[in-house]
């Protein structure tokens, strides 16, 4: 790799020796990756995966420590994931004295690093940093140094910025030191779609479903998708977003996509179109059978797959305001038709703190906690990083939480249906 | 016994008993329950993955294409190395993925007392040939011998 004489003066140490280590970590990972070269971070903020005080992690808050103790800190400013816990969210007597006293135990001093390290505000933990109310939303060419996947494939397909899909640690260490390898997604030739995919359903495809879908087939390539605007319109409003924000995670978490292109809609595509597709991109098409055989190919790992549901989880990614408005227009409708006042599941509605302080602002949020659903901030996937949680019929439309958890898919229809009607 | 040469991501020379997935490890999903309630044997949590589900890892030789899932997976990695838990060495059939490498590298700069050799580039060959249990020897240069 080629070095500036900047870069090179503080892998020699110029900067001290924890701050070489720093740079030798980044100089490696892109040696990994035969990049030839380290260019600087651009985005305001920076924003980091790891916002658990997990008591297994120990060698991180240590290694934080270390960073803190030689006085390497970022220029930068950060978001962070969601918490782990919220006391709003239903739990037993026995996940509480796990979650508190086995697993999490490590919370508040991690908490106490992040404040150190340089965390952006009190309340800047969700993993949709890049929401409005949040303001961690890099501009176009921005190039960052995030982790959290569904974070990273937003910032490159919606908004145009540019990032690899590193791991934790590597987020906080590139934007400590101030560069990243140049290499995937940071290059033009990167960002070249390597699989046609054409949208041929007869009604708009649920966005978990369909992300699910092409994260399987293409696993970490980039996907061109076409027809998709067909059903999202050619602007990138509120609806289009809330959208690709549950698509894209979905292609993150069941593939490993990093970036896509939506035809007519996103940023490179609007500009470049089909001059992105590689020659000899292989070609996927989805039509309404292909999403039925994907749907019911998924494993259902509850202890009794016939149990009625505990507990419902939506908002994984984090629900934006536009979704928390709609879905409480859409429980409050469908209650009313079967007869009901309250959901009949315990249903947690998860979104960032500074969307959640928006959306207590509007007379929404009265209408959806009469409901019975609570609102939380919390990571569902955290809350349900446990073996206890193994044994607990959870239901979800997040095709994100189903990949890591015991967790089960279903449409927002079907969820809907459930919450609100009741059945298994 | 067959030779293969594969690129060395982080050196280092080690003998040890092959534990073989053939579909994509995902490190957060295999090691973090293992780490978490301390099994010194590090057996696999991953329920998806029936090639490796319940195996001990620890000290093994992990033949894999490529590692999947959370982007946590490199500090797993890293966690795993730090507290002494690591497999003896990662030997990647495709090219490291930006999640192992990280973890790998994370290793390598930052754990003193562990060395986990990591070679990647193997080739396809490489994962139909090694089974559970056969012996492999990783040398300084890339060179995997299975037998």
């Amino acid at each position: 790799m080629q070095l500036t004489q900047e870069q090179q003066a503080i892998l020699d140490g110029s900067k001290g020796e924890t701050m070489a280590k720093v740079m030798k970590t980044m100089v490696m990972y892109g040696d990994a990756f035969e990049a030839e070269k380290l260019v600087p971070i651009t985005s305001n903020y920076n924003h980091l995966v790891t916002s658990f005080g997990l008591k297994v992690m120990s060698p991180v808050y240590d290694l934080m420590q270390q960073l803190l103790d030689a006085g390497v800190m970022s220029g930068q400013k950060f978001s962070v994931d969601p918490r782990p816990l919220d006391k709003n969210v239903p739990a037993n007597f026995l996940q509480n004295f796990v979650f508190n006293k086995f697993m999490y135990t490590k919370q508040d001093f991690y908490e106490g690093q992040l404040k150190e390290l340089g965390l952006m505000d009190k309340d800047a933990f969700t993993c949709t940093c890049y929401m409005d109310e949040v303001g961690n939303k890099p501009k176009k060419g921005d190039i960052l140094s995030w982790a959290e996947s569904s974070a990273v494939v937003y910032a490159n397909s919606v908004l145009g910025a540019r990032c690899n899909r590193n791991s934790g640690i590597i987020d906080i260490m590139g934007s400590i030191v101030g560069f990243v390898p140049y290499f995937g997604l940071l290059t033009d030739e990167g960002r070249k779609a390597t699989w046609v995919v054409k949208i041929e359903t007869t009604k708009k495809p649920e966005a978990q479903l369909l992300g699910s879908a092409i994260g399987m087939k293409v696993m970490e390539d980039v996907p061109y998708i076409v027809g998709l605007d067909k059903w999202l319109g050619t602007e990138l409003n509120d609806a289009a977003c809330t959208y690709l924000k549950d698509f894209g995670a979905a292609t993150a978490s069941n593939g490993a996509v990093g970036l896509y292109h939506i035809e007519n809609l996103t940023p490179e595509a609007v500009e470049s179109g089909k001059e992105l597709i590689k020659e000899g991109a292989k070609e996927y098409i989805i039509d309404d059978a292909e999403l039925e055989r994907v749907k019911n190919n998924y494993p259902v790992v509850w202890k009794n797959p016939d149990a009625t549901p505990k507990l419902c989880f939506m908002g994984c990614p984090h629900m934006s305001l536009e979704q928390l408005k709609s879905w409480t227009d859409k429980v409050e409708s469908a209650l009313k038709e079967h007869g009901n006042k309250k959901v009949v599941i315990p249903t947690v509605f998860t979104a960032a703190p500074k969307v959640l302080e928006q959306f207590n602002k509007t007379e929404y949020a009265d209408r959806l906690k009469a409901t019975g659903v609570i609102t939380s901030y919390i990571c569902p996937l955290m809350y349900m990083n446990n073996p206890l949680c193994k044994k607990m019929p959870v239901i979800t439309s997040s095709n994100k939480l189903r990949t890591y958890t015991s967790a089960r898919y279903y449409t927002d229809d079907e969820i809907l249906l459930a919450i609100t009607k009741g059945g298994k | 016994m067959r030779e293969f040469k594969g690129r060395v991501v982080t050196p280092g020379t080690v003998t040890a008993p092959a534990v073989v997935t053939r579909q994509g490890f995902n490190t957060l999903a295999s090691m973090q329950m293992a780490l978490q309630f301390g099994d010194k044997k590090v057996k696999c949590g991953d329920q998806s993955n029936p090639d490796l589900y319940e195996k001990p890892m620890f000290g093994k030789a992990l033949c894999l294409p490529q590692t999947i899932g959370s982007t946590t997976g490199g500090l797993v990695l890293y966690c795993a190395c730090a507290m002494g838990r690591q497999p003896a060495c990662m030997l990647f059939a495709n090219h490291i993925d930006s999640l192992a490498a990280a973890g790998a590298v994370l290793a390598d700069v930052w754990v003193d007392s562990v060395t986990m050799p990591v070679i990647d580039c193997l080739g396809d060959e490489f994962l139909e040939y090694v089974k559970d249990d056969m012996t492999v020897t990783v040398l300084e240069d890339g060179t995997v011998r299975v037998e």
